[in-house]
């Protein structure tokens, strides 16, 4: 099982990578920020970097303005 | 010096939380709406040092939430912000930069700083900082700010944390609806307790 903003859950499989949990949670926002076990995973990774059963993975949405 | 602080400025502090503040060296990266009062809120909490990035001037459309006044109008940001701060404290140590933040000189720049505030006006580059600052400095906390536009909506302004990463704001509104200099504060007064918390050990 994978902890998704410390509130979702999402069934963990061989393989899967950041781009999977959010292609299957739905984030599509264009600029998001993404940790594993609170270390953020650069975006040119989402697509190899595998989950680990477990993992506690939250999604940062950024939006314009400061 | 700390006799002095505790005896002036800063007698109303927390206790024990003066000494702490004055030694700290926080990292402002953008000084408009969010940047600007946040150096108010860490300056007047009594935090020593500050280095304050911005490459823009002052437009009158700025006056509405971000703290400089109708005199600064054509100033350069990092100098009208500095003096505004060094009214509050004389004492406080300040950097500046007159210069356009990139991933190539944003370490060297914040070398010093125990802690990051993000302040940029545009997601793409609150999003190269984030990557590059937790990269280089995975022991030292950014507190960015995503989503303060509108008018309202106190609750929606939340703060999140996943490790060194506290992210201010209701990470969706746009800013193409308007911009409430309430509301805007409301986000840099989370930032700037925040870091105050991180600085002093008290909880975020």
């Amino acid at each position: 099982m994978i902890t998704v903003n410390n509130r979702d859950r999402l069934e963990w499989r061989e393989g899967m990578t950041v781009q999977d949990l959010l292609d299957e949670m739905g984030y599509d926002y264009v600029l998001i920020t993404v940790t594993v076990n609170e270390i953020l995973i650069p975006e040119e990774d989402y697509d190899s970097y595998e989950l680990e059963s477990g993992s506690n993975v939250v999604v940062f949405h950024l939006a314009h303005g400061g | 010096m700390i006799m002095d602080m505790e005896s002036g400025i800063f007698k109303r502090n927390v206790s024990g939380s003066t000494k702490r503040l004055a030694a700290a060296t926080v990292g402002i990266a953008g000084c408009g709406g969010i940047g600007s009062n946040t150096a108010v809120y860490l300056t007047r909490a009594g935090v020593g040092n500050l280095i304050l990035v911005d490459h823009d001037s002052i437009e009158e459309s700025n006056l509405n939430r971000q703290h400089f006044f109708q005199n600064d109008i054509g100033r350069v940001k990092v100098e009208a912000l500095a003096d505004h701060l060094r009214a509050i404290n004389p004492s406080i140590r300040l950097k500046l930069h007159d210069t356009r933040l990139t991933a190539d000189n944003l370490i060297e720049i914040y070398g010093d700083a125990q802690i990051l505030i993000e302040a940029f006006d545009r997601a793409e580059d609150k999003h190269w900082l984030l990557e590059k600052w937790c990269s280089a400095r995975p022991d030292r906390p950014v507190i960015g700010v995503s989503g303060i536009a509108g008018i309202g909506n106190n609750a929606s302004i939340e703060l999140r944390t996943s490790g060194n990463i506290h992210i201010v704001g209701d990470e969706r509104s746009d800013p193409q609806i308007g911009l409430c200099g309430a509301r805007v504060a409301i986000a840099a007064a989370i930032q700037a307790n925040t870091a105050i918390a991180l600085i002093t050990g008290g909880e975020v």
